[in-house]
């Protein structure tokens, strides 16, 4: 059998499907409209209800390969890496890309080894070559210093994972329909070898920094700890998580699930803002999805006002109490109207 | 137990200098360390020996000179290293280099777990680790940023996704990736470097390993880099530069101005 069709691997997060799944769709849609095949979305999980795995359709899926499982609702690696890699040896699709979530960044290479594919991690871009059909795939690499184009001739599928947040979502059309074909499995495939045992959710305030639409991050710029509250207040008015520079985690400021860059998490959020830090090729690595960057740098020769769309160059502590205050008071008057 | 470690020589990118005609990394006069998420796998295993007792071996897939970031492990606390350098290996992917590390292992074999960082600075893919566990078609957990007890049998980990930490206990043999947060990484001591300088490290060839040679090298990669780029990083984004104080008040307003555009508040 040949390789056909572009498929996506969907994600579930509690009772929902993550949004991860409909930003890959977006990207899906394009390449499947580019070969002329069908977009499909292996949708493993557990639990979903027909309306939502026809959510998938409206997002732009031609058809739907639903798995649902209670081995499948919790992340428990083994179980998804088998139900992935048998669907896609009796499938053949030409090309699978998954989201470089922490789910997709662990199947996707265990899919790749099974399946003989070559992968391509946190991809930026996707493309089809006009010539060849092949997918071409570019990535940045060295700490986002160079950017590489990559593609995999000979070998079927194509596998990439894509950052997640690094594009938005088709809008859903509600009329548009397709399949869903409902896949069983059973015995082998759903062995594991890892429990879940608990789950601990972060439920610090300025929480989770991949998933929001706003982080404001702040860096040794601070110049000490009670400063960084500044960066936590204007999170809370702009409804946004708190990121920062390695330099701001080291020094003890705040914890390390919020350092943003190379060593830390990579973000894509609709704004970032960075006050404070000097935008080092580290720190960069980990921005350079953000849509829009805001910076507020006191050094004229500051790296990161390279990569923002909107500077102030100035000392961050005359700018960011009056923007606190006047985000106060509009917020206040907002409410009194 | 028997810990083994996987570890990448990388250069030194905390100040990368490109070549702007080529888009390639000046490679000169770079100094070439462990990638630095590696240390962290280090100390993980260096930990579990302290506890458990047994021993750490380190090994590294790369050109002879790599030998030197193995000598580093043994300093901070490995027991020994082994070197996997051919001609054959050179320009392998994610999928050809997991599938030589697995080989090396299996050749060890007797294994109980294995670290690896969560990725390397330099390719930035973090694939290499699961890859090796599916060739040794072992457990694995990615992102573990804590170990809390440790079995016979199994072990309970911490692991850091999205929304929080998930508490696992996986079988042995099995794989992790760790994160940062999951130690300190500690300093090689002068016993540790009097140790790495004497040691002799043995250096595994296609011979020593039983692998398929379709597998390896650029050959055997099912991916191509076909291009390099520079990136444009350079969004050519408005600066103000207010000094006086009513210019500070200017920009603030101008500031929000451009908030509201975005639709965020
Ligand atoms: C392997 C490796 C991995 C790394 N990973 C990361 C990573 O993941 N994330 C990361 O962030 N870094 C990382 N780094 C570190 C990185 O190289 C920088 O050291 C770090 O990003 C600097 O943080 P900073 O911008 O807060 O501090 P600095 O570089 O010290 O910058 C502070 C900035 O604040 C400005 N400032 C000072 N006072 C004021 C004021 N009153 N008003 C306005 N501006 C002011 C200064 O002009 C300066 O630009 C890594 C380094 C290495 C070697
Ligand atoms: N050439 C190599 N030799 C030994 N270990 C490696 C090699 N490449 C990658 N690794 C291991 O795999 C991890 C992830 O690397 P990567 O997938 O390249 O980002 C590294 O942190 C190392 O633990």
């Amino acid at each position: 059998m040949e390789y056909e069709n572009v498929w996506i691997l969907g994600e579930q997060n509690n009772d929902e499907i993550d949004v991860v799944s409909f930003e890959l769709l977006k990207r899906g849609r394009e390449l499947a409209d580019k070969l002329n095949v069908d977009l499909i979305a292996l949708m493993p999980g557990y639990g979903l209800e027909s309306e939502q795995l026809e959510e998938l359709i409206h997002y732009g899926a031609d058809k739907v390969i639903s798995v649902d499982h209670k081995m499948l609702s919790d992340f428990l690696v083994d179980p998804h890496i088998n139900v992935v890699t048998s669907l896609v040896n009796k499938y053949k699709p030409e090309i699978v890309i998954a989201s470089a979530t922490t789910t997709g960044r662990s199947v996707a290479p265990a899919v790749a080894i099974n399946c003989h594919a070559g992968l391509t991690a946190d991809c930026t871009g996707l493309d089809i070559d006009d010539e060849t059909g092949n997918l071409i795939q570019t990535r940045p690499a060295i700490g986002g210093n160079i950017l590489a184009t990559i593609k995999t001739p000979n070998h079927r599928p194509q596998m990439a994972t894509v950052r997640p947040h690094s594009n938005q979502p088709l809008t859903p059309d509600n009329n548009r329909t397709g399949e869903i074909i409902r896949e069983k499995v059973e015995g082998e495939l759903l062995k594991t070898r890892i429990k879940q045992v608990d789950f601990k959710p972060i439920d610090e305030e300025g929480g989770n920094i991949q998933d929001a639409e706003i982080v404001v991050a702040g860096g040794k710029g601070c110049s000490k700890e009670e400063n960084f509250e500044m960066i936590e207040k204007l999170a809370e008015l702009l409804d946004g998580a708190v990121g920062a520079s390695r330099e701001a985690v080291d020094l003890g400021w705040i914890s390390y699930p919020h350092q943003v860059g190379l060593s830390g998490k990579t973000v894509s959020p609709k704004l970032y803002v960075a006050a404070g830090i000097s935008g080092a090729v580290q720190h960069l690595a980990g921005i350079k999805t953000a849509e829009n960057i805001v910076t507020i740098n006191n050094d004229p020769e500051a790296q990161i006002f390279s990569v923002a769309d909107f500077s102030i160059q100035a000392d961050m502590f005359q700018i960011l109490p009056l923007l606190i205050e006047k985000l106060e008071k509009r917020k206040q008057s907002k409410a009194q109207n | 137990m028997k810990l083994i470690v996987p570890i990448k020589q990388v250069p030194e990118t905390s100040n990368v200098k490109m070549d702007p005609e080529t888009g390639t990394m000046v490679r000169s006069g770079v100094e070439q360390i462990i990638n630095p998420l590696d240390l962290y796998a280090i100390e993980a295993a260096i930990r579990l020996k302290e506890k458990f007792g047994g021993e750490i071996i380190t090994l590294t897939m790369g050109p002879p000179s790599a030998d030197k970031a193995l000598r580093e492990a043994i300093a901070m606390g490995c027991d020994r290293g082994i070197l996997l350098s051919h001609k054959d290996f050179a320009g392998a992917d994610t999928w050809s280099t997991s599938y030589v590390l697995a080989k090396a292992i299996e050749k060890i074999g007797d294994y109980d777990v294995i670290f690896c960082g969560e990725r390397a600075t330099d390719g930035d893919t973090g694939q290499v680790g699961p890859g090796i566990a599916s060739w040794l078609k072992i457990p694995f957990l990615t992102y573990v940023s804590g170990i809390d007890q440790t079995n016979q049998e199994t072990m309970t980990v911490e692991r850091n996704v999205e929304a929080g930490y998930q508490i696992l206990k996986i079988q042995k043999p099995c794989l992790f990736t760790v994160v940062k947060e999951i130690n300190f990484p500690r300093l090689p001591t002068l016993k540790g470097k009097k140790k790495a300088r004497d040691i002799e490290i043995p250096t595994w060839t296609p011979q020593n390993i039983d692998v398929d040679p379709e597998n390896l090298g650029l050959n055997g990669s099912p991916t191509r880099v076909v291009k390099i780029s520079k990136p444009k990083v350079s969004r050519e984004g408005e600066k103000l530069m207010p000094e006086s104080d009513q210019e500070i008040e200017d920009s603030v307003g101008k500031l929000i101005e451009y908030f509201e555009k975005l639709e965020i508040i």
